[in-house]
């Protein structure tokens, strides 16, 4: 697979993602006259049951679920590598704590903890971030620690220890480059599985509310029309689709290229 | 007597994780925002109405009361009662319960059934069109949520082609669809994981003794490269038998499929946190115990891993 695809679509995606707010689009715009009217009718992606025409919905709905993976991947990564690295560089309490913790949360299968913490926090795109960044972080934070542990009693580490050199530059300077490539690889891969999560929340009703856009909920407004309006749910889906698949394979050739074994693409959905 | 020693650890570590996920579960619900009362009745509710379930949550006790209560309730199977519905919560859990088994079952076949020709296939046939065509389908089926295949199946094999029912659990056909919805995705992942476990296997020195006795090519596949390379891919199976005993939250939902995971969903919905509850805390709990049985299973095939214990 050529790598200039993925790199196009994710391109793309980022792109209408940012950009959404400024573009001449009419999301909620209702249109009586086109009820449910199919791509091959109108030209473009047709309009769904309300009459709102789906291009605009379906970038409009891009920027939700690239808002939504940038913030927690961004601060899931962030806060799991910080606290991973530490916990395994200083050791013991709260290393063991950590683990407890990591140990809890691999308890729960697949979303179902983002799931439970949605549906009590109800709906909202706040709440969509902070359900799946607390959910999100161990994964980081077992990463980082692993790999914080298999670092530790390196010579350089030693060396900076000997010089007296504080705890936290050590990680920073001297652990956290070391450990950044599987990280960075984790995180793609993270950005895939929250695209899903996003759009799974959504389309469970838990992610935002209407009449905002998002590809999950419009796959469940979809699934009431699918034998008149297949395209409702087709369009969003598609485009769903080829942004995880663009990230996973994206992911896989980053996972070649920084020489990293690690689990392969997972997404739960 | 090394078993034994692991199964001693194994079930202390289990019971340990066992208690932080009920502790979790009960904070969950002061997780919500402002007071729980509130939320579940309205802003309108009569005062007399919010005491009565202030009182009937025990949301009026000291925290470390109503904690006590519910790992109370937890171990004596007592979880309390619907707020929707006045039934009690484990009666609510075990009519669904046979809904989600029978799920699990049929999908957990056919992800077998999917994932092990097509990685034996990928693996005998490496780097062929076979090899390709088997990865795409994996990359495929990790790719598509199973809240977009539901739909597609539905879309082609129930209302085009009117082979299935569309939702539901009447009848025995309505079971397929579900169940391939969730089969295809995990197999996905097992298709993969059987390949590269198989491509390790054919280079080891008993498979080349193998090939020189002039046993055929099938033979040292099927007999002696398959059931030593499926030794690694039974944790992988016990994950997703877990995941798939734990309720597939979306795909019931997407097939209204009266499981525990549609359940929990009808129970966000109606605000009836008890529920919720008590689902989250089944799930996590049957996930924990399924990965702990797998580990213990696997100890017991593979005497190897009982050395290191």
């Amino acid at each position: 697979m050529r790598i200039w695809l993925p790199v196009t679509v994710l391109l793309l995606w980022v792109f209408t993602g940012l950009a959404a707010p400024w573009l001449p689009l009419e999301p909620n715009a209702i249109d009586l006259e086109r009820i449910l009217a199919s791509p091959l009718s109108t030209g473009g992606m047709g309009y769904d049951d309300l009459g709102r025409n789906m291009l605009d919905r379906l970038i409009a709905g891009s920027t939700t679920s690239f808002l939504v993976a940038f913030w927690v991947v961004g601060l899931s990564a962030s806060v799991g590598t910080l606290i991973g690295s530490f916990a395994g560089y200083i050791g013991g309490f709260w290393d063991r704590l950590l683990v407890q913790v990591i140990n809890l949360f691999l308890a729960f299968p697949g979303i179902l903890l983002a799931i439970a913490l949605a549906g009590i926090l109800g709906p909202g795109i706040e709440n969509v971030v902070l359900a799946l960044t607390v959910v999100g972080w161990v994964g980081y934070a077992r990463l980082a620690r692993a790999q914080v542990l298999s670092l530790r009693s390196r010579e350089h580490v030693m060396a900076a220890v000997a010089l007296g050199v504080p705890r936290a530059r050590i990680v920073r300077y001297h652990l956290l480059p070391l450990i950044s490539a599987p990280l960075i690889v984790e995180a793609t891969f993270g950005v895939a599985s929250v695209v899903v999560a996003e759009a799974g929340l959504s389309f469970l009703g838990l992610g935002v509310q209407p009449p905002e856009a998002s590809w999950g909920s419009m796959i469940r407004d979809g699934t009431r029309y699918l034998l008149v309006a297949p395209h409702m749910v087709l369009v969003p889906g598609l485009a769903m689709v080829l942004v995880v698949l663009a990230v996973n394979l994206l992911g896989d050739r980053l996972r070649d290229r920084l020489d990293v074994r690690t689990g392969g693409a997972g997404s739960e959905g | 007597m090394a078993i034994f020693l692991l199964l001693l650890r194994r079930i202390a570590s289990t019971a340990g994780v066992v208690l932080g996920v009920a502790i979790l579960v009960f904070l969950l619900i002061h997780l919500i925002p402002g007071d729980p009362v509130d939320v579940m009745l309205g802003e309108s509710a009569q005062p007399a109405d919010r005491e009565a379930l202030r009182q009937a949550l025990g949301l009026d006790q000291p925290i470390l009361t109503q904690l006590a209560a519910y790992l109370q309730g937890v171990v004596t199977l007592d979880l309390g009662q619907s707020l929707h519905s006045q039934q009690p919560i484990t009666a609510l859990l075990a009519e669904r319960i046979p809904a989600t088994l029978e799920l699990a079952v049929v999908a957990l076949g056919f992800t077998l059934l999917l994932a092990v020709p097509l990685g034996l296939v990928a693996a005998a046939h490496r780097d062929t069109l076979w090899d390709q065509g088997a990865m795409t389908f994996s990359l495929l089926g990790v790719s598509i949520p199973n809240f977009w295949m539901g739909p597609l199946l539905i879309l082609v094999f129930a209302l085009w082609l009117g082979w299935f029912p569309v939702s539901g659990r009447d009848g025995a056909g309505a079971v397929v669809l579900p169940a391939l919805t969730l089969g295809t995705s995990l197999a996905a992942i097992l298709a993969r994981m059987i390949r590269s476990s198989v491509l390790e296997v054919l280079g080891e020195d008993y498979i080349r003794t193998a090939y020189a006795k002039g046993l055929s090519r099938r033979r040292v596949l099927l007999r002696h490269a398959l059931p030593n390379a499926l030794l690694p891919v039974i944790t992988v199976l016990g994950l997703q038998l877990g995941t798939l005993l734990a309720g597939a939250v979306i795909t019931e939902t997407v097939f209204s499929w009266p499981g525990i995971g549609l359940l929990t969903i009808e129970a966000i919905q109606s605000r009836d946190y008890p529920v919720v509850q008590a689902c989250v805390l089944l799930i996590a709990l049957t996930y924990v115990i399924v990965n702990s049985l797998t580990d213990l299973l696997y100890a017991v095939i593979d005497p190897r891993i009982r050395v290191g214990g």
